[in-house]
């Protein structure tokens, strides 16, 4: 028998508790608060999806299966809300990406100023997503914002723009306020990878004639590629069920050009209080959620592989 | 009108007047609450127009000061919360409110999910004849009243009269037509690049504006006795057209399109507007000089006409209803009927007219601004009110989008109201 075992067995003998047990005791205040928080809401949300529950209509909640679900999946509305959450996952989360690659390469170099260039570079990330959201809704206002004074004196535009009211361009203004709130993260997650890349190996490349793009593209991106599959995870996730920074922005409008599936859900449920509905959309979108994140985990598997 | 300054401290006045007479009720013993034990109210109330968080404070410290037994709580939140928050209190959460403030479209569907009480009975004889037809109206389903009247509000017609006088108009627009001609004339000689501005974001402030409108120009009719669409044709396609030909022609503020009604006291009162409908608390905000630069400069009429119909005001009406949940609805009742006082709502005319008809009598009361009194007067007597029907928050939200998707372009006025007649079915379920 080894010293640790029989260490092990020693303690045993000594404690009246099972092993097991104390680390049940441990664990159970943990487990309670997931059950109180996670699980019971979670059961309880799968329940009303199959019931036609509306809070104005109390007492008459009827049994009706699959239909919340298959009504939401047949309809119109939903598919039109899911296409802009798309979209505003995509162009964000690649604009996320880019913008904080580069960043990430910048701080990487060095500058005499760095410490300065990555305190203000996390600054935006470290705003309340309330207050950046309030902050570009005026920047982006039509009569007294900044962004129309600022491209009036420089020229390129003639006339103020309306940018929020106007549904073609809505959705990119507030693409624009989520890239600037959220490439930071991007860009220091991007920068904590880089900072593990041997330089060496980068040296080495560059003596045998690699250029510097040649450098990044065939040494520093396989290296870094785990950690910008974390990013893209933990972005497409957040983007896809994005709210706070559009209802604040937009309210969803106008005429839903910037309604997306979690702002769809939110106007099913506690505006038209229909729970029923409103509960079988979350679970869609946790769903869709769900499958994203097995393939973007699929393919970290086959990165670290 | 009285300026502000002059309002608060005629307000002050007005409270230790009414304070005083309450006190003295009291000690005579006919303002004693019936409550043996100490009662405490909890009042839900919005914070945006109409009375302000002071104004309730005046009239709830007589209440309180008459009723020492009885002590109010009252909270605010904005518009956009306020039903959702008097929904999931009443119906999902606690039951907290024992009085909340009910909006004209909300009685049918409150009373349909059991959240507010039936006080027809209870409504004492002088509040049923002195008070405006129009406000109870807005506290009334099916024949039945399930709030005391508090706010009697609808919008009116603002403009500025340097600005129609630069462009060579001597008096304010009557007419809808003469309201173009008005704003052609004053982007013609580049007063202002958008002459008219208007509340129209995504939010129930479009829906009272193109109702407005659709009142004077065919009808504001939505739906008939048996739940088919009427919104879709006469007043409400009319209306809806109009709008998108004053976005087209440049004369209204493409921006409106995102406004609320603060946004649009905000434009007028920054010059970049040269008329716009509002509530009534515009008038006080876009003549205050501490927040615009064209105060005193800004004069209000009543709203315009077309061809037969002088003119036509959304009711915009909000009423004070007591809760099924409240523990106790007699002293609910009691603090809502003295809110809605001829003497509590007189306290204060810079935000909101008082509901009496008497009001509008009194000297004293009109002086403030005689003509701003007169023409509300016969606005109120003929006020457009949008459908009672339970299931009105979803058409509401349906037809916000409809318009909105026809003022950007995106589909013709008929075709974006016939998508919604077309779900009107799904949305009455």
């Amino acid at each position: 028998m080894s010293g640790l075992a029989r260490a092990r067995l020693a303690r045993a003998r000594a404690s009246p508790w099972p092993e097991t047990w104390v680390a049940a005791a441990f664990i159970a205040p943990a487990a309670l608060v997931i059950l109180l928080v996670v699980v019971i809401p979670l059961g309880r949300a799968a329940w009303m999806s199959v019931f036609d529950i509306s809070l104005v209509r109390p007492g008459n909640e009827p049994f009706v299966g699959l239909r919340n679900y298959i009504e939401q999946l047949t309809s119109g509305d939903f598919w039109a809300a899911t296409a802009r959450a798309l979209f505003f996952t995509v162009v964000s989360t690649a604009l996320e990406l880019g913008f904080g690659l580069a960043l990430a390469l910048l701080m990487s170099q060095p500058l005499r100023f760095q410490w300065f260039l990555r305190a203000i570079i996390i600054l935006p990330w470290a705003l309340p997503t309330i207050v950046n959201a309030l902050m570009w809704r005026w920047i982006d206002n039509a009569e007294y914002g900044a962004l129309n004074a600022l491209l009036t004196q420089l020229g390129l535009l003639h006339e103020y723009k309306v940018w929020l009211s106007n549904s073609d361009i809505a959705m990119w203004m507030v693409i624009v306020a989520d890239v600037w709130k959220m490439t930071p993260l991007v860009a220091i997650l991007l920068f904590a990878a880089l900072q593990s890349v041997d330089r060496e190996l980068i040296e080495v490349a560059r003596v045998d004639g690699a250029s510097g793009l040649q450098a990044f593209r065939r040494i520093v991106l396989p290296l870094i590629m785990p950690v910008v599959l974390i990013v893209l995870v933990l972005r497409t996730m957040e983007a896809f069920k994005v709210f706070d920074i559009i209802w604040i922005m937009t309210g969803g409008g106008p005429a839903n050009a910037t309604q997306t599936v979690a702002i769809y859900a939110y106007q099913t449920a506690y505006q038209g209080y229909d729970f029923g509905r409103g509960a079988a959309l979350g679970y869609i979108i946790a769903l869709v959620i769900m499958v994203l994140a097995a393939v973007y985990l699929r393919l970290l598997g086959r990165t670290g592989r | 009108m009285s300026t502000p300054t002059t309002g608060h401290r005629s307000r002050r006045h007005l409270v230790a007047l009414l304070a005083t007479v309450a006190i003295a009720a009291g000690a005579c013993g006919g303002g004693a609450s019936p409550s043996a034990g100490p009662v405490t109210l909890h009042a839900l109330f919005m914070k945006q127009a109409a009375y302000s968080d002071a104004d309730v404070k005046a009239m709830t410290d007589a209440f309180t000061a008459a009723n020492p037994n009885i002590t109010v709580v009252p909270e605010y939140v904005g518009y956009d919360a306020l039903h959702d928050k008097i929904v999931t209190d009443q119906v999902g959460g606690s039951g907290l409110y024992d009085i909340v403030l009910m909006d004209a479209i909300w009685p049918a569907e409150f009373v349909k999910a059991g959240i507010v009480t039936d006080i027809t009975d209870k409504i004492p004889a002088d509040f049923k004849s002195g008070v405006f037809d129009s406000a109870w109206t807005a506290a009334a389903y099916q024949g039945k009243y399930y709030g005391v009247p508090w706010i009697n509000d609808t919008k009116f017609f603002f403009f500025n009269k340097k600005m129609l006088a630069d462009a060579g108009i001597t008096a304010p627009p009557t007419t809808w037509d003469a309201v173009v001609t008005a704003a052609k004339a004053i982007k013609a000689k580049g007063i202002v690049q958008y002459p008219l501005v208007g509340s129209w974001k995504q939010a129930e402030a479009i829906i009272c504006d193109w109702t407005q409108l659709a009142g004077v120009m065919g009808g504001a009719s939505f739906v008939d006795d048996k739940g088919n669409a009427t919104f879709n044709t006469g007043g409400g396609l009319a209306a809806l057209k109009f709008m998108k030909q004053l976005l087209d022609d440049g004369l209204m503020n493409p921006a409106s399109l995102g406004f609320s009604e603060d946004d649009v006291n905000s434009t007028v009162a920054a010059g970049q507007a040269a008329m716009a409908l509002n509530w009534t608390y515009g008038y006080a905000v876009m003549n205050d000089a501490k927040q615009s630069k064209v105060a005193g400069q800004v004069d209000v009429v009543g709203s315009p006409g077309e061809g037969r119909v002088a003119t036509s005001g959304v009711n915009g009406g909000m009423s004070l209803a007591i809760t099924k949940n409240s523990k106790h609805p007699a002293e609910a009742l009691k603090y809502a009927l003295w809110l809605a006082s001829q003497k509590s709502q007189e306290m204060d005319t810079t935000l909101a007219f008082p509901m009496w008809k008497a009001s509008f009598d009194s000297a004293d009361i009109t002086k403030a601004n005689p003509a701003f009194f007169a023409a509300a007067k016969v606005q109120f007597a003929g006020l457009v009110a949008r459908p009672v029907v339970p299931y009105y928050t979803k058409l509401s939200n349906a037809l916000q989008v409809a318009i909105q998707t026809a003022l950007q372009g995106k589909a013709t006025p008929e075709q974006a109201l016939n998508d919604v007649a077309a779900k009107l079915p799904d949305l009455q379920k």
